[in-house]
């Protein structure tokens, strides 16, 4: 594949465009105090397909939500090309899991310009971008419906062009396909590749699907559970679609990694005895 | 019952079938995939048309009853009623009533809503505007607007001024409190997507939060006309001409006491089918073109 290149550590270094360094997250609810994550640092580098991988409650989409400045770190610091990182902007757009982050009063093109027009595009270059990335997600035919009547996965799209589309210096993205049926997300996931071939943009993409974090990803963050800890970050950038013995050797030794306290063999996959 | 006895005698096992495989047709052999409305279908599906229906219904019985019970004095004809009502219009003098009532009606709204808006910006921004707005709506809105009228009168005199105070009393709690909790019902991730834009402040309530709470908004709009108009009809019919010319309700009061009843109907008539026209024509209008064309409600 044309995006897999091999790892030979002889490449220039594109440099860390996002540091991560030392950052525990918390909660305080009326009656307590909740650690979502602690201490963890990761550095993303520019091109990165950056994966935030942990199971349920870890504290993943509370990373992504610091990072996009939604939430402050009790303890250390987020910085974007050097420079600490204080509330939300769009130089950081966010696709969210919910289908409704899409403004339901405009339509799928005027979706894709507004960030664009409120941060100041002129009118002529905001259109020609956003007709450009509506294209690309092949929702050409749907730029003049409203939100409500779009299917789940092309809310998603439209999510995406709309982000993609503000040229951010990163893209997060929290579970985007996860509410999406398993034949529609491998088609986003192909898309997202594909985009990221074309365009070459950052992105921190949050997932707990093992599978989907080594398909998308090329440096993956393994995450402890709660209270979420770095517990492994590896590289993922020679697996596509198409399963390999490594595919499932790395997918087999981040079970592990993650299962461990469970149960140290990888679980058995559920099978359904066959019946007549 | 035959299930427990099956599953005493024998698991119940499905047949296995034949599998098969077929071609599916191109939509162009099937046809259009969409297709007009047939006239009768479509004259259903038209509220409109639904509605006057109802009307004539209504109409149809005040007439039957009407004749039947003969009692003029009591209880007119709506013939008798849509002939006053016509000239009582013509003559120019049911108009005048009925344009001196919306003007003042139309500032008291106006203000009302202006102070809604800011009160509930207020809440929105800051937590004491927050506090203040829960406080005062919870204060203010169980009190009725006409029993406001008698000190207002003490202060503002027999004029406009007391009128155009009851209104805003009328309109101004529970179009905030419509607003508010519209406001307090926008999902937390528009909100992030907002933000995510960089917007801030005054912005970010006009641009997201104001749309996304746009069906709250208008049901207070709404609920804040029918308050304002009645507390405006019931103001003029208790304490009669409260400004140079009376309005609607001082008509209204006017022909009671000179016993010429279908004027009095007339009047009724003339209340009903301005709050039909608001309610039918402004307000549907104004959620066809936002609300329902975006699928934030039905
Ligand atoms: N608004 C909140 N208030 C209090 N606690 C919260 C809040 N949001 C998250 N938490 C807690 O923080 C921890 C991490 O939550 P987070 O949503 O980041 O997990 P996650 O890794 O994204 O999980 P999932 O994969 O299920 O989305 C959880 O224990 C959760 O209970
Ligand atoms: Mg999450």
């Amino acid at each position: 594949m044309g995006r897999v290149l091999p790892f030979t550590g002889q490449e220039a270094d594109p440099g860390v465009l996002l540091d991560v360094d030392n950052v525990t997250l918390q909660y305080k609810t009326d009656s307590r105090l909740v650690t979502a994550t602690y201490q963890v640092d990761f550095q993303v580098h520019r091109g990165d397909r950056f994966v935030l991988l942990g199971p349920s409650g870890c504290g993943k989409s509370s990373l992504l939500k610091a990072v996009a400045g939604f939430i402050k770190p009790v303890e250390g610091q987020i910085r974007l090309n050097g420079a600490p990182v204080t509330g939300p902007g769009p130089d950081r757009m966010v696709v969210f899991q919910e289908f409704d982050q899409l403004l339901p009063w405009k339509t799928v093109f005027q979706n894709v310009m507004f960030p664009l027009r409120s941060r100041g595009v002129p009118k002529r270059e905001a259109e020609d971008r956003a007709g450009t990335y509506i294209a690309k997600v092949g929702l050409d035919r749907f730029r003049d419906s409203y939100p409500h009547i779009l299917s789940g996965g092309m809310k998603q799209r439209v999510a995406i062009a709309r982000a993609m589309a503000t040229e951010p210096e990163i893209l997060l993205m929290d579970e985007p396909f996860a509410a999406l049926d398993a034949l529609t997300r491998r088609r986003m996931q192909e898309e997202l590749l594909q985009l990221w071939d074309d365009v070459r943009f950052t992105v921190l993409f949050v997932t707990h699907s093992i599978e989907e974090a080594i398909i998308v990803g090329n440096r993956i963050l393994v995450l402890s559970p709660h209270p979420g800890q770095v517990k492994a970050e590896l590289n993922a950038h020679s697996y596509g679609h198409e399963k390999s013995e490594g595919f499932a050797a790395l997918e087999n030794r981040i079970h592990t990694m993650l299962f461990a306290e469970q149960n140290t063999a990888p679980a058995p996959k559920v099978t359904r005895a066959a019946r007549p | 019952m035959t299930g427990s006895v099956q599953s005493h005698q024998q698991p119940l096992v499905p047949s296995i079938r034949p599998e098969f495989e077929r071609d599916v047709l191109d939509a162009g052999v099937i046809g259009d995939i969409s297709r007009p409305l047939s006239p009768w279908e479509r004259l259903t599906g038209n509220t409109l048309a639904r509605r006057i229906f109802i009307l004539v219904l209504l109409g149809a019985a005040w007439q039957a009853y009407a004749v039947w019970s003969d009692n003029p004095l009591m209880f007119p004809t709506l013939s008798e009623t849509l002939a006053t009502l016509w000239t009582s219009l013509v003559d120019g003098q049911l108009l005048q009533r009925c344009l001196t009532s919306l003007r003042i009606l139309l500032v008291g709204y106006a203000v009302g809503i202006a102070a809604a808006a800011v009160l509930t910006m207020l809440a929105v921004t800051t937590r004491f505007g927050n506090d203040l707005l829960s406080t005062l709506t919870s204060m203010f809105n169980p009190l009725p607007a006409i029993a406001l009228l008698p000190l207002a009168l003490l202060w503002f005199g027999l004029g406009e001024g007391s009128l155009t105070f009851v209104l805003v009393h009328a309109v101004l709690w529970p179009m905030a409190l419509n607003t508010h909790s519209g406001f307090m019902g926008v999902s937390d991730t528009l909100r992030m997507a907002g933000q995510n834009y960089g917007l801030k402040g005054l912005r970010y309530v006009m641009l997201i939060l104001v749309p996304a709470a746009l069906p709250s908004i208008l049901t207070g709009l709404k609920i804040g006309w029918a308050f304002a108009w009645r507390t405006l009809i019931a103001a003029e019919l208790v304490f009669g001409v409260s400004s140079g010319a009376g309005g609607i309700g001082w008509f209204i009061y006017e022909n009671r006491n000179q016993l010429e009843i279908p004027s009095v109907f007339a009047g009724l008539l003339m209340v009903i089918i301005i709050g039909l026209l608001v309610e039918s024509v402004v307000f549907r209008s104004i959620e066809i073109y936002t609300v329902r064309k975006w699928g934030m409600q039905r």
